[in-house]
């Protein structure tokens, strides 16, 4: 908001007593830092791209991984993230309108505005936390087939067309089937599979031994065979759950499996692959681990930036509060501050677009 | 040694202060500003949403269209959240040129290596 005017001779300029660029010192230091870290997160973008398009395997499909809304069930997709980036510019506009407020030397205003922005910093790092452990803890799992099978498989326009698994293809169960399985396998289950169903006979004692750590008697023995409880749940499997297949106009996304091939396709399962969610070595999402990586690096560092900018925020509205800018005269250190804000706010805008968009 | 923070001194932006009434014309145009960065994320998701990368667009354009979209909101958020544009032109070019001539030529090898190294697995594996 400076609005110079350019009149002022090189020699003013550059012998010094004033700043060539009409800034000071602390403020040009920032605008470097920022064209340095920008320069990293370039670089991990690239790095991103360079991975993605040296892939020869399909590559996720970010509106069908993340496609899911806290509290409620259903496919969601973009909605999540899209309310990330609307919380973050929010916070953005708080911020340069408390810069505003101290133009006009307003006390009162930059301490409004100053705490709106790290409350909507809080938020978006909440809803950070969310993502990541929506995202570690996945959406059904997926695991690979031993050997080439035909299925049928139906879109969601109610097409039912036969298809061609090669031995490998990955193959993803859905949510609801994906956990009772995990859960089932976390607590030593029996886990059968008959008629297109999923069999889980969960043995009472086992949970007993656990819960008194060993000290069962001859009684909790008799217990247990009471208590024995047996789940049916209807198979049902999805084909190209996260990856983009069309082939002759023909939409090949999200086929689900049911009874006897999604039997055919559970027995086939190579007994190593099967994987929930994500974490550094495996990941239900893609192929390719990168992918997992990739967002564990990016959405990590810059969730990194988002709590170090809320905590430097937190530090200028205290020093607001206690009146240090208004004895000093200025508010410059709010606006410095500003700029980090506004720079985790626009690498956002890049990462939203090439993590979960393109 | 000497705080700059702390000089008094005409040139610096530290005392570029305002009015109440440019104060009010700022905050218009950071409303105006505000509703653009919206529409054009809604806009976004929309676009992500409901074309279904099949044959009636061709996912090129889309995606074309998507870092067109992301290149105004981020020129919106540098030139006047962070008002680079109100800087004065050596400063807003040291900061613009270098950063966009090494990320330009970064993405330009990132991409053109990667579909390189891309050929080679379809054609020796």
């Amino acid at each position: 908001m400076s609005g110079h005017a350019e009149t002022v001779s090189n020699k003013a300029l550059w012998g010094g007593g004033g700043s060539p660029f009409g800034i000071s010192y602390g403020k040009m230091m920032m605008w470097f830092f920022l064209v340095s870290d920008a320069l990293t997160f370039g670089g991990l973008l690239v790095a991103y791209g360079f991975i993605r398009h040296s892939s020869a395997d399909a590559w996720p499909v970010g509106e069908q991984v993340f496609q899911s809304l806290p509290f409620l069930h259903g496919a969601y997709p973009l909605i999540y993230v899209a309310l990330m980036t609307f919380i973050l510019i929010i916070s953005s506009v708080t911020m340069v309108l408390a810069v505003e407020a101290g133009h006009r030397m307003d006390k009162k205003g930059v301490i409004k505005w100053m705490g709106y922005t790290v409350v909507g910093g809080l938020f978006f790092i909440g809803s950070q936390v969310w993502e990541w452990s929506h995202f570690i803890h996945g959406s059904g799992g997926g695991f690979q087939i031993s050997a080439p099978l035909s299925v049928t498989a139906t879109n969601d326009k109610n097409e039912s067309l036969p298809m061609n698994l090669t031995s490998g293809t990955w193959v993803h169960m859905t949510s609801d089937l994906g956990h009772a399985y995990e859960h089932a396998l976390d607590h030593g289950d029996d886990i059968a599979i008959k008629d297109g169903n999923l069999v889980i006979t969960s043995h009472a004692h086992h949970a007993d031994a656990h819960d008194s750590h060993g000290h069962h008697d001859a009684r909790a023995g008799a217990h247990d065979h009471a208590e024995a409880t047996v789940q049916t749940l209807p198979l049902e499997l999805v084909l190209n759950k996260y990856t983009l297949e069309h082939k002759d106009g023909v939409d090949y996304r999200d086929m689900h499996v049911t009874g006897a091939d999604a039997e055919k396709l559970m027995k086939s399962m190579t007994a190593n692959t099967l994987v929930f969610g994500a974490n550094l070595s495996k990941n239900e999402y893609a192929v390719q681990q990168q992918y997992a990586n990739f967002f564990f690096f990016i959405t990590g560092f810059h969730g990194f930036h988002v709590c170090q900018g809320v905590i430097i925020n937190l530090i200028i509205f205290i020093m607001a509060l206690r009146g240090v800018f208004e004895r000093r005269g200025h508010y410059e250190m709010v606006e410095k501050v500003g700029l980090f804000w506004h720079f985790v706010d626009l690498v956002w805008v890049f990462v939203f677009t090439f993590f979960y968009l393109v | 040694m000497e705080r700059d923070d702390l000089i008094v001194n005409d040139s610096y932006s530290l005392n570029a202060h305002h009015s109440e009434e440019e104060g009010k014309e700022i905050r218009k145009k950071l409303y105006k500003v505000t509703i653009i960065l919206t529409v054009l994320t809604i806009l976004e998701i929309f676009m992500g949403v409901f074309f279904k990368r099949n044959g009636t667009f061709t996912w090129e354009t889309i995606k074309l269209a998507f870092i067109i979209l992301t290149l105004v909101k981020a020129a919106y958020i540098v030139l006047i959240f962070m008002h680079l544009g109100d800087e004065r032109k050596n400063l807003k070019y040291v900061i613009l040129l270098p950063y966009a001539l090494f990320i330009m030529y970064l993405i330009f090898i990132g991409l053109y290596e990667g579909l390189a190294v891309q050929t080679n697995h379809t054609l020796f594996s």
